[in-house]
């Protein structure tokens, strides 16, 4: 478990079976240091199962993990005091004040008694909670109690911190800010695996693994992921989007038709030639007015190719 | 009323969300069968077979005959045979025995004696239902010969009442109250604390905290021993001063024994918490092993008049021995010491339920 490791969390065929449910599917993961890394999925992909497996508090019905060196959840109790995890519902004490909540999670990981109220006081500074620090915890607002969670998290000065889902109950303007803060972590050499179902997020990771029905679909940078889509992306402008719409989906070299608002966002595989040419000849041929321009993938796309290939996979299975 | 649908409406998803919660659905059906069918056997005022000794001093046959006949009301069931009046006091204080049948030297004599009683009875007085049957055993008459039954003006048997002579049940109830309250509070107290936090999602922080389940199982319990003490003291206190309820063993062995019965419970409310999913189940549990306690246990009803089995379950609940040793130290006089059964009952208890819940309790979600 020597510092200059390259990855902090390796998992290999990490799998995890409730029942006849399987909730993560042989999992390959690999996560370099002091970078911030995502799980892009929607709800029931397996993200929090993936996370709980990672910290040992579930043990995977297969395949193994080793995170910080330590291989979970053979020996996790060790491995506890270097990573910080953050629940997706809060679970901090809403009866306990702010700082009485500190002061609790400090005592648990036996922070310095010499250095625990400078900490505490850092924090509170840090995640702009100087003036609550007096408050029920139970009585913030979902920006201030996210606050709180990740300075527990971080008190320790965790080497790893796991947080799941940390924003799905937060305004954008906290999102915004709680986003800083992560960079400012990652960048003192904190690694962060946070999961999310938010595009706009997985956006801001250096690197994510889009999951899906509990198996990884895709991984890289979201740059790269963006630049291998393996699909031309085409906007239409149309006076009529719900029309378009529908006879665009007569078309079936056309993987998927989103609209947004007036607009409508297709998904045609690069092996097709001309799509730009095709789909205003299939709109023009039915005398729509539709204005049509080929665009860059953005994660969304990414995220749409990827489920619908998995998708098609298993139809044809 | 115009909607009475809406009202069905209700009544269905309630129901439907009763069926989903098996404990409260197994509850519904457990608390009136298990409950009727052991305390409708266990409930019996008609009390038997109290244990008793016997000091004949006078050893004739006509004292033998009649020793035999006591036996065969079944009232009395003769433990020990001892020699002097001091011994059947001893056994009697250490809880031995609930009855002592005391003979005089010259009981033959006393028999014929139409103003004196022959024997004595010397009877646990803090149970008023033990009381009233050694009373009815007053009468019975005394034959010589098996023959002629001679007219008394004195009853043939003298009942001499220990440790209650004014006959106050105070002295009965609040010595039991103890236990009662103690099991009530302390294991609803720390199931409800560790289910609380599964609950809210606390658990799911604290067990990624490098904190050892041992040192959270302590952390949890110590307070609510804390707890329980001071809930000891109030009830002393007030049983003293508006009771009249005496201490007459030494508070230090009281407490220590409290000490030990808080951790059995406390060891169980622990065990209930690995089983239980919300603090309704905890609740519900708490109830459901609080009626034994107070039914079973010699509370209520002497535990001589229950049936065996009964009495083995009886056994089992720590309340039986603690209100056994509240009842001996604080009335009795009697030391822990000569009741230490009921000490090693206490700890063998806990420590079964404490392991239980070490072992259920993992500090994984799986």
């Amino acid at each position: 478990m020597s510092g200059d490791e390259q990855y902090v969390i390796r998992a290999r065929g990490l799998t995890k079976q409730f029942g006849q449910l399987t909730a993560v599917d042989h999992l390959d993961l690999d996560v370099p240091r002091s970078i911030i890394y995502g799980f892009l999925g929607p709800n029931g992909s397996g993200k929090t199962t993936a996370i709980r497996m990672l910290c040992g508090l579930l043990t995977p019905t297969e395949g193994k993990a080793s995170v910080l060196g330590f291989d979970v959840p053979g020996d996790a109790n060790p491995l506890k005091s270097r990573i910080g995890y953050m629940t997706q519902k809060f679970s901090l004490y809403g009866d306990l004040t702010v700082r009485e909540n500190l002061r609790f999670i400090a005592d648990v990981y036996s922070y310095p008694r010499a250095d625990r109220n400078r900490r505490i006081d850092e924090l509170l500074e840090n995640y702009d909670l100087g003036n609550q620090h007096k408050q029920l915890a139970g009585t913030m607002s979902g920006g201030q109690k996210q606050r709180l969670a990740l300075a527990c998290a971080v008190l320790n000065k965790p080497e790893l911190l796991l947080l799941d889902e940390p924003t799905s109950a937060v305004d954008p303007k906290s999102r915004r800010d709680f986003w800083a803060k992560l960079f400012a972590l990652a960048d003192a050499g904190t690694t962060i695996l946070v999961s999310t179902h938010y595009m706009d997020e997985a956006e801001r990771c250096h690197r994510l693994a889009i999951l899906d029905h509990g198996r990884k679909v895709a991984d890289g940078s979201p740059a790269d992921l963006q630049a291998a889509t393996g699909m031309s992306v085409i906007e239409v402008l149309a006076d009529n989007p719900w029309a378009a719409q529908l006879e665009l989906n007569k078309m079936q070299e056309i993987r998927s038709v989103t609209q947004l608002g007036i607009r409508l966002r297709v998904l045609i595989p690069d092996t097709v030639h001309d799509p730009l040419g095709r789909v205003t000849g299939a709109l023009n041929s039915d005398g729509m007015k539709a204005d049509c321009t080929l665009v860059k993938a953005s994660l969304e796309d990414v995220f749409v190719a990827v489920t619908l290939k998995d998708d098609a996979a298993e139809k044809a299975a | 009323m115009n909607h009475p649908a809406r009202i069905f409406a209700i009544m269905k998803k309630e129901l439907l969300q009763l069926s989903r919660d098996r404990l409260t659905f197994a509850m519904i059906v457990g608390i009136p069968v298990m409950q009727m069918l052991l305390f409708g056997f266990a409930i019996n005022t008609d009390v038997r077979n109290l244990r008793s000794a016997v000091a004949d001093q006078s050893g004739t046959h006509l004292s033998r005959q009649f020793v035999a006949e006591l036996g065969q009301t079944q009232v009395l069931d003769m433990r020990y045979v001892v020699d002097t009046a001091a011994e059947l006091e001893e056994l009697l204080r250490i809880g031995k025995i609930s009855v002592g049948v005391f003979i005089p030297a010259d009981f033959d004599r006393r028999a014929l004696d139409k103003r004196r009683s022959a024997a004595q009875l010397l009877v646990d007085g803090v149970d008023p239902t033990i009381l009233g049957v050694a009373n009815q055993l007053r009468n019975i008459p005394l034959r010589f010969d098996s023959t002629v039954a001679r007219e008394k003006e004195a009853a043939a048997i003298e009942i001499r009442p220990y440790y209650n002579p004014e006959r106050r049940s105070a002295m009965f109830v609040i010595p039991g109250l103890i236990g009662i309250i103690l099991t009530l509070t302390m294991m609803l107290f720390t199931a409800v604390a560790v289910v609380r936090e599964r609950e809210h999602g606390n658990l799911e922080l604290l067990i990624n905290t490098p904190i050892s389940t041992t040192q959270l199982m302590i952390g949890k319990v110590v307070p609510y021993i804390a707890i329980g003490l001071i809930q000891l003291a109030i009830i002393i206190v007030v049983g003293s001063l508006l009771f009249k309820v005496p201490v007459r063993g030494s508070v230090v062995e009281l407490y220590f024994a409290a000490l030990v019965f808080i951790a059995a419970n406390l060891s169980l409310g622990l065990f209930v918490s690995t089983v239980v999913k919300s603090q309704f189940q905890a609740i519900q549990i708490t109830i459901f092993f609080l009626l034994p306690s107070i039914l079973l246990s010699g509370f209520v009803f002497p535990f001589d008049g229950m049936p065996r089995f009964v009495q083995y379950i009886g056994e089992v609940l720590p309340n039986t021995h603690f209100i056994r040793l509240t009842r001996g130290i604080m009335l009795r006089d009697a030391s822990i010491a000569e009741m230490a059964r009921e000490l090693i009952a206490l700890g063998i208890f806990t420590m079964v339920a404490m392991t239980a819940a070490v072992l259920r309790f993992t500090k994984r979600l799986d």
